[in-house]
C-alpha cells in the first residue's frame, strides 16, 4: 500500500483509540488467536511442550516433500498461463471505450465467483473423461483428450478460475498511467514494441505482479479443485484430508496447514513490499488514456474476447444447462428436460437462498463498516498499531478457509457465549463471523482506495467552518467514499456467496445451511445433481447482479479491492 | 466511527440473542438428503411437536464431531451406515443403552447371514440392510464395448483398465466395509494382491462416496464399487445403471444409535422405536431411498423384483465385525499410501505388465519374458505388513495419538510402494522388449 503522511493531529484522540482497541479485540478474537490455535497443535508434543520434531518428520516424508513440489510447480503453471489470458483482457478494458464495455468486464470477473461442487460437476460434463467435447472428439476422430485429469487438470481449471485476479489488477495499474507519459515517449520517437517495452510494461507492472502473487496464493490454497479432480499429492488437499479423515489427532495435517500458511503469507508480504517501493512510481497521477473503439478493430477485439471468456464460462453454461436436466448420461446434451429442480429448491427447500442472502449481506455490512474504521485509522490517525491492525485485517488473504474454520471450533466451542446461552459454534451467527473475517481484506482495500482519494483538506475546510467531527464526517467523508465502500461491500457479498471450505466445517445443522452447503447436500445423489445445480443458477445469477454493480461503480478500477 | 461500532455491536448481540433454540430431537447423519428429508417428514407428521433436526457430516466427520463435543453432547441420535464407526463409538463410550419394546424387536431376526442385526449390548440397531457391489453405466460398457462385470476378481480384467472408479476407505465408510469383505473373503495377502491390481485399473480414486455413483451415472466411467442403494436409487431416478452384488459378498446393516447424555433422550428413543417400526420400515421401499428393511415379513408388501437379503443366496463371508473396526485405521492409511496417494505409480507399472503379457500372448514370449512379468506381478502385488501386524495394539495405537510410530509406519510403507512399482515397471518393460 502507498505511504500517506496522515494529518497532524495535536493530540491523541481518546475515541480513535478507542475505536482501535475495539477493532483489535475483534480481528485478535477472531482472527489470530484462532490461527494461533490451531498452528500450536503443530509446534507441540503430547504432553504439551514445545517440539519441532513435526516439521523434521514433514521433510522426511517424499510424499509431502511431492506435495511441495507439486503445489510450488502447479502455482506457478497457474500464473504463467493466467497471464495470457488476462493481459489482453486488461489491456483492451483499461484502453478502450466501447458499447459492451461493462458487461465484457462482470463477465470477466464471473470465473472467480463460480459455486462449488456443481461448477465442478458441469466442466466434467463438458471437459471430463466422456464430457461433451471428449465425446464429439471420440465420434469425429476415435480419439480424446484427458483435459481434467491429474496435475495438468488442476492447473487448467485453477487457470480458468483465477485469472480475473491478473486482468482487474493489471487493469487497475493501466487506467493508472498518466497518458502524459506514454504522449512524451511517442513524441521522443518511441512506438509500438518498443513504446510498451519501455513505458507501457514497466508502470502496469505492479498491479500485473501484484495480480500474480494473488493468484499463486489462491492457486496453491485452493481445495476445491484438487478434490473435484480426485489429485490428491498437493498440501491443501493433503491438510484437508488428513484433519476431516483422522481428526484432531493427526499432527501431520496441521503441520502441512503451517506450511502452507508460510508459503502464502511470505508471497503476500513479498507482494505489499514490492507494491511500496513499485507505487512510487505511479503517485502523479494525470489523465489516463482510453480511446474509443470502431469497426475492425472492434470486432478483433470482440472475438479475442469472446474465445477467452467462453472457454472460462463453460462451467457455468454447462451448470445452466444440468439446472434444467432430469438424465444426463454419456451424451452431448441432457436426454430429458425438467423443471422440479427449480420448484425443489424455491418451494421445498427454500432456506437455502434465504440463509445466504442473510449471512452474506450481514457479513458484507459487517466489513464495510470494519474496513471502513480500519481504512480510517490507517490514513487519518498516527496511533501506534494501526500498522499491527492492518496487517492482521490482511493476513485472511492467506488463510485456507479450513485452517480459520477449524481455528474456530477450537476456540469457540464447548462454552456458552455471552448472551446466546449457547456455543458460538451451534448458531449461525459462527458463519457471518466466518464470512465477514475471511472477506475483510477486500473492504478494508476498497475503503483504503476510496478514502485516499479524499483530500484531508476537505475535511480541515468543513472543521473550520464550524462543522464537528461526526457532521463532517456525514457530510462530507462519507458521501465522497460511499462509492467505493459499496462496491467493497459487494465483493464481500459475491465471495460470500461462493465460500464453501469454511462453512462445511462449521454449519451447525441443515436448516441454517447456505447455499453453497446446500449443493454440497443435493450433490450427494442422483436426483439431486439436478437441483445443486439449480441452485448453482440462482448463486450465478446472485453474484452477477453483484458483480455488475460493482463494475458500475467502480469502473476501470474495481481490481482496486482485489489488491494485496 | 464510534457510532458505527455501536450499531455494529448492537447488531451483533441483537442477532445472538435471536437464536433461541427449540431443541427437539438432534441427528448426526451422513445419509443422503431424500433419505433423511422422507424420514424427518413422516416422523413429525406421526409425533407433532417434535421437530427433526439434521446435522448432515460425513461417517468419519460424525464419529470426529462427536468425540469433540463428548463434553457436552448436541446431538441425540447418530445414524449412518457403516457398522463399524458405531463399534468404535461404543468402545469409546459414547453411546447409551437402549432397549426398544418387545413387539417391535421380535418381528426382527437376530442375524443376516452370520452378521448380527443389533448390537448385542444393546447401544445400536440395524434398520435396514445394505449390500455391497458393482454398479455400471450401460451406455458406456457399449459405447466402449466392454463386458458388464460379475465378481470383485472381475475388476482386475485389463480390459476395465482405466474404466472403473471406487472411493478412498478413508473418505467413505461404505467402501472401508466393501475393502474389509474383500480382505475377509480372500484373505489379507490375496484380498491386497486384488485390491492393488484393481486399483491400477481405477481411472480415479474418489473423495467423496458419492463421487463413484455420480461417475458412473454421468458415464465419466464405466464401473463403480458402490453399496447398493446408490445403485437402486439412480435406477429409480431412469438414469440408465445397473446393479450386481458379487457372490462373495457380505449384507451389512446400517444402523441407528443414540448418543449417550444428548439433550432430547425421550425423543430419542421415540425416533428409533419409529424407525424399527412396520411404518418407518415400509419407508426404505421408496424408489428414491432403495433400501433393503430388517423385517423380513415385509418384503411380501414391498415392489416386485426388489432383492430380499433374507432369502438371497449370500457367498459365506464371516464378516467380523470387530476385526474390521481393531484395523480400521490401519487398513485405510495403509491403501492410501500404497494405493490412492501412489496410483500414478501403480498405474504404470500394471500397464506396463498389461502391454508386456499382450506381446507374450501374441508373439512367441521367451521365458525369460514369462519369469520377468510374473516377477513384477508379484511386486505389484505385495503389502507392506502382514494381517498380525495391522492389528497389533502398538500398531493401531499409533493412530491414536501424536506418537511418531504412524508417521514412520507411513513413510515406510510409502517408500515400500513407490519401490515395488518402479521396479516392477523396470522388469515389465524390459520383458516387453524381449518379447518383441
Amino acid at each position: 500500500m502507498a505511504k500517506t503522511e496522515p494529518a497532524p493531529r495535536e493530540r491523541v484522540d481518546w475515541w480513535q483509540g478507542s475505536t482501535m482497541t475495539l477493532l483489535l479485540l475483534i480481528l485478535i478474537s477472531f482472527i489470530l488467536y484462532p490461527i494461533l490455535r490451531v498452528l500450536w497443535v503443530s509446534l507441540s508434543e503430547d504432553r504439551g511442550g514445545l517440539t519441532l520434531v513435526h516439521f523434521a518428520n514433514f521433510y522426511r516424508r517424499p510424499l509431502f516433500r511431492e506435495a511441495l513440489v507439486n503445489t510450488l510447480w502447479s502455482g506457478s503453471l497457474v500464473v504463467f498461463f493466467s497471464a495470457l489470458m488476462a493481459v489482453p483482457l486488461a489491456y483492451v478494458i483499461a484502453r478502450y471505450e466501447f458499447r459492451g464495455k461493462l458487461l465484457l468486464q462482470t463477465a470477466a470477473t464471473l470465473p472467480l465467483v463460480i459455486p462449488p461442487f456443481v461448477g465442478a460437476v458441469a466442466l466434467q460434463l463438458i471437459l471430463g473423461r466422456s464430457g461433451m467435447v471428449n465425446l464429439l472428439l471420440m465420434r469425429w476422430f476415435d480419439t480424446n483428450i484427458p483435459f481434467m485429469e491429474g496435475l495438468s487438470g488442476v492447473v487448467l481449471v485453477q487457470t480458468l478460475h483465477y485469472f480475473p485476479f491478473i486482468m482487474l489488477n493489471t487493469a487497475v495499474s493501466l487506467s493508472n498511467i498518466d497518458a502524459s507519459m506514454e504522449e512524451m515517449a511517442e513524441n521522443l520517437g518511441a512506438h509500438g514494441l518498443r513504446l510498451f517495452r519501455l513505458i507501457t510494461l514497466p508502470l502496469m507492472l505492479p498491479g500485473f505482479i501484484a495480480g500474480s502473487l494473488l493468484t499463486f496464493i489462491r492457486a496453491i490454497d485452493d481445495l476445491g479443485t484438487p478434490l473435484m479432480l480426485n489429485y490428491k499429492n498437493l498440501l491443501a488437499p493433503q491438510a484437508y484430508l488428513r484433519i476431516t479423515t483422522i481428526g484432531i489427532h493427526d499432527v501431520d495435517g496441521y503441520v502441512v496447514c503451517v506450511v502452507l500458511v508460510a508459503l502464502s503469507l511470505t508471497t503476500l508480504l513479498a507482494a505489499r513490499k514490492y507494491l511500496s517501493l513499485a507505487e512510487y512510481a505511479t503517485t502523479h497521477r494525470g489523465m489516463p488514456i482510453s480511446r474509443p473503439l470502431r469497426g475492425n478493430k472492434l470486432a478483433l477485439v470482440l472475438i479475442l474476447s469472446s474465445v477467452i471468456l467462453g472457454i472460462s464460462l463453460l462451467p457455468h453454461l454447462g451448470i445452466l444447462l444440468l439446472s434444467f436436466s432430469k438424465v444426463w448420461s454419456f451424451s452431448l446434451l441432457p436426454t430429458v428436460y425438467t423443471l422440479d429442480n427449480y420448484a425443489d429448491i424455491l418451494l421445498r427447500a427454500p432456506h437455502f437462498v434465504l440463509n445466504t442472502l442473510l449471512y452474506t449481506l450481514l457479513a458484507a455490512g459487517f466489513d464495510v463498516l470494519l474496513g471502513a474504521a480500519i481504512a480510517f485509522l490507517l490514513l487519518r490517525s498516527r496511533l501506534r498499531g494501526r500498522n499491527l491492525l492492518d496487517a492482521i485485517a490482511t493476513i485472511p488473504l492467506a488463510i485456507p478457509g479450513v485452517v480459520l474454520a477449524v481455528g474456530f471450533l477450537r476456540v469457540f466451542h464447548g462454552w456458552n457465549f455471552p448472551v446466546v446461552d449457547a456455543p458460538l459454534t451451534s448458531t449461525w451467527f459462527i458463519l457471518v463471523i466466518a464470512y465477514t473475517m475471511r472477506r475483510l481484506p477486500y473492504t478494508v482495500r476498497a475503503s483504503y482506495a476510496a478514502l485516499q482519494q479524499v483530500h484531508v483538506t476537505l475535511e480541515e475546510a468543513a472543521q473550520n467552518l464550524g462543522a464537528n467531527r461526526l457532521k463532517t464526517f456525514l457530510k462530507i467523508t462519507l458521501p465522497m467514499i460511499t462509492g467505493g465502500l459499496v462496491a467493497g461491500g459487494l465483493i464481500a457479498f459475491v465471495t460470500s456467496c461462493v465460500e464453501l471450505s469454511a462453512t462445511i466445517m462449521l454449519v451447525p445443522r441443515i436448516e441454517m445451511g447456505p447455499i453453497s452447503y446446500g449443493i454440497y447436500i443435493y450433490m450427494q445423489s442422483a436426483l439431486g445433481r439436478g437441483a445443486g445445480a439449480a441452485l448453482g443458477v440462482v448463486t450465478i445469477l446472485l453474484v452477477s447482479a453483484g458483480t455488475y454493480l460493482t463494475h458500475r461503480i467502480f469502473g476501470g478500477r474495481a481490481g482496486n479491492a482485489f489488491r494485496v | 466511527m464510534k457510532r458505527e461500532i455501536w450499531i455494529l455491536s448492537i447488531f451483533f448481540f441483537l442477532f445472538s440473542a435471536s437464536v433461541l433454540f427449540a431443541k427437539d430431537v438432534v441427528i448426526v447423519t451422513s445419509f443422503p438428503k431424500e433419505l433423511f428429508e422422507n424420514y424427518k417428514k413422516a416422523f413429525e407428521a406421526k409425533t407433532p411437536g417434535v421437530k427433526v433436526v439434521i446435522n448432515s457430516k460425513q461417517t468419519n466427520a460424525g464419529v470426529t464431531y462427536l468425540r469433540e463435543t463428548r463434553a457436552r453432547p448436541e446431538a441425540d441420535i447418530f445414524w449412518v451406515s457403516a457398522p463399524d464407526a458405531f463399534q468404535t463409538l461404543k468402545t469409546d463410550g459414547l453411546l447409551e443403552k437402549y432397549a426398544p419394546p418387545k413387539e417391535i424387536m421380535s418381528k426382527i431376526p437376530a442375524k443376516i447371514g452370520n452378521f448380527p442385526i443389533h448390537d448385542p449390548d444393546g447401544t445400536f440397531f440395524g434398520f435396514a440392510v445394505s449390500g455391497y457391489g458393482l454398479m455400471w453405466n450401460k451406455n458406456y460398457l457399449q459405447a466402449h464395448r466392454l463386458p458388464s462385470p460379475k465378481e470383485w476378481t472381475d475388476l482386475v480384467n485389463p480390459r476395465y483398465f482405466g474404466h472403473t472408479v471406487i472411493s478412498a476407505p478413508s473418505r467413505s465408510g461404505t467402501t472401508h466395509l466393501t475393502i474389509e469383505v474383500i480382505l475377509q473373503a480372500y484373505g489379507w495377502e490375496k484380498g491386497w494382491a486384488l485390491l492393488l491390481n484393481s486399483g491400477a485399473n481405477m481411472g480415479t480414486i474418489t473423495e467423496r462416496s458419492f463421487g463413484v455413483p455420480e461417475g458412473v451415472i454421468t458415464g465419466q466411467y464405466g464401473i463403480g464399487v458402490v453399496i447398493d442403494f446408490f445403485g437402486l436409487s439412480a435406477i429409480a431416478s431412469g438414469q440408465p445403471v445397473e446393479v450386481a452384488y458379487p457372490s462373495l459378498t457380505s449384507v451389512v446393516p446400517a444402523s441407528v444409535a443414540i448418543v449417550k447424555g444428548g439433550p432430547n433422550p425421550e425423543n430419542a428413543r421415540t425416533f428409533v422405536n419409529y424407525l424399527l417400526s412396520e411404518p418407518g420400515q415400509t419407508l426404505l421401499f421408496s424408489p428414491e431411498i432403495g433400501r433393503l428393511p430388517v423385517v423380513p415379513d415385509l418384503y411380501a408388501k414391498g415392489p416386485k423384483d426388489y432383492p430380499n437379503p433374507f432369502t438371497m443366496k449370500l457367498g459365506g463371508v464371516d464378516f467380523n465385525n470387530k476385526l474390521s473396526s481393531d484395523r480400521r485405521d490401519v487398513v485405510n492409511s495403509l491403501f492410501d499410501h500404497i494405493i490412492t496417494f501412489r496410483h500414478r505409480e501403480l498405474k504404470e507399472a500394471w500397464q506396463s505388465i498389461y502391454r508386456a503379457d499382450d506381446a507374450i500372448a501374441k508373439g512367441k514370449g521367451s521365458p525369460e519374458a514369462r519369469s520377468l512379468v510374473a516377477e513384477a506381478k508379484k511386486l505389484a502385488s505385495q503389502v507392506p505388513i502382514n494381517d498380525k501386524r495391522a492389528v497389533d495394539k502398538e500398531v493401531s495405537g499409533a493412530f491414536k495419538s501424536k506418537s511418531g510410530l504412524k508417521a514412520q509406519l507411513e513413510t515406510e510403507w510409502e517408500n515400500f510402494a513407490r519401490g515395488n512399482y518402479a521396479k516392477a515397471k523396470e522388469h515389465a518393460d524390459r520383458a516387453l522388449s524381449l518379447a518383441r
